[in-house]
């Protein structure tokens, strides 16, 4: 037997909301840092002058750089309606990333997010809810950086 | 670096030069404090065991960026990452070999770009495919 739905009207209601923006400040040390611990040693990501001979500004950061998670010059809010999940574990289900522009050392990005869309399945594991959610970055002269879409799943 | 290659070099079905990884218990813990992922089924075994897992298991995200790796090694500095996406269907665990690989699906020109695309995927020390997923890259061109 399937159990009762576990999205709620709340929930259906935060799709699509827009988040206010997240502000931060690209430096060299955490894409530096974020590169290690990828264990990549491509010198774009550490050394400045040679970035400068691909015609970077400074370094850039590697793709899957999550700038969001660093210490941000401003926590953008989420607007609109909010919900919270009716589990506790969770797990990534996956990541696409869509790049207009390398990150470089030195920009400023802006990051809004929202949830594009929040359905359930049956698993293994139970009731399983997927939450899919979009993260636009764009930077100080208000282009495109980047696309981030990431399917979450609770259970 | 390695040479770059060129869009007119890469034909449809070969392989993405692949790229080995192993992670270790520490390296998770370098990824969380890099990405700010602090979620402890990725370092605690008990909380990752009492989540009904089979003990701590490797961040999707460090995943995720290791095919971003793959790919970029692939593109070489002249060439681009347009898109790409991965989901991770399997559990991979710190201590097994798992190798980053793909195959050409596609060329085509768009515009000025020298487009390929490719499948791309992380295998298990068992060859089992964990995270599937596809590419779309520009390579520079010989003829520019």
């Amino acid at each position: 037997m399937t159990q009762g739905s576990v999205i709620t009207d709340e929930m259906r209601k935060a799709v699509g909301v827009e988040s206010e923006p997240t502000v931060v400040l690209i430096e060299k040390e955490p894409i530096r840092r974020f590169a290690e611990a990828i264990g990549d040693p491509n010198p774009v990501y550490s050394d400045e002058e040679y970035a400068k001979k691909l015609g970077y500004r400074s370094v850039i950061a590697p793709p899957g750089f999550h700038p969001e998670y660093s210490f941000p010059i401003k926590r953008g809010r989420v607007s609109g309606p909010s919900f919270r999940p009716p589990f506790t574990r969770n797990l990534n289900g996956g990541n696409e990333y869509e790049f207009f522009q390398p990150i470089q050392a030195g920009d400023v990005l802006s990051i809004t997010n929202r949830l594009g869309d929040i359905y359930e399945r049956d698993g293994r594991m139970g009731k399983m809810l997927f939450t899919i959610r979009e993260v636009v970055f764009r930077n100080q002269k208000g282009e495109m950086v980047l696309i981030m879409r990431h399917t979450g799943i609770s259970y | 670096m390695a040479d770059q290659r060129y869009w007119e070099d890469i034909q449809v079905g070969a392989a993405v030069p692949p790229l080995q990884k192993n992670a270790t218990p520490r390296q998770l813990v370098m990824w969380a404090g890099a990405s700010g992922d602090y979620y402890e089924i990725h370092y605690n075994q008990d909380f990752a065991l009492k989540n009904m897992l089979p003990g701590i298991i490797i961040h999707g995200a460090l995943k995720g960026s290791w095919l971003g790796q793959m790919l970029s090694d692939w593109v070489g500095d002249r060439g681009r990452i347009k898109k790409y996406g991965v989901s991770y269907r399997g559990m991979d665990v710190p201590g097994d070999n798992i190798t980053g690989k793909g195959t050409v699906t596609k060329k085509y020109v768009d515009g000025k770009d020298h487009v390929v695309e490719a499948e791309i995927w992380l295998e298990n020390g068992k060859g089992e495919k964990t995270t599937p997923g596809t590419a779309v890259v520009v390579f520079p061109s010989r003829s520019k």
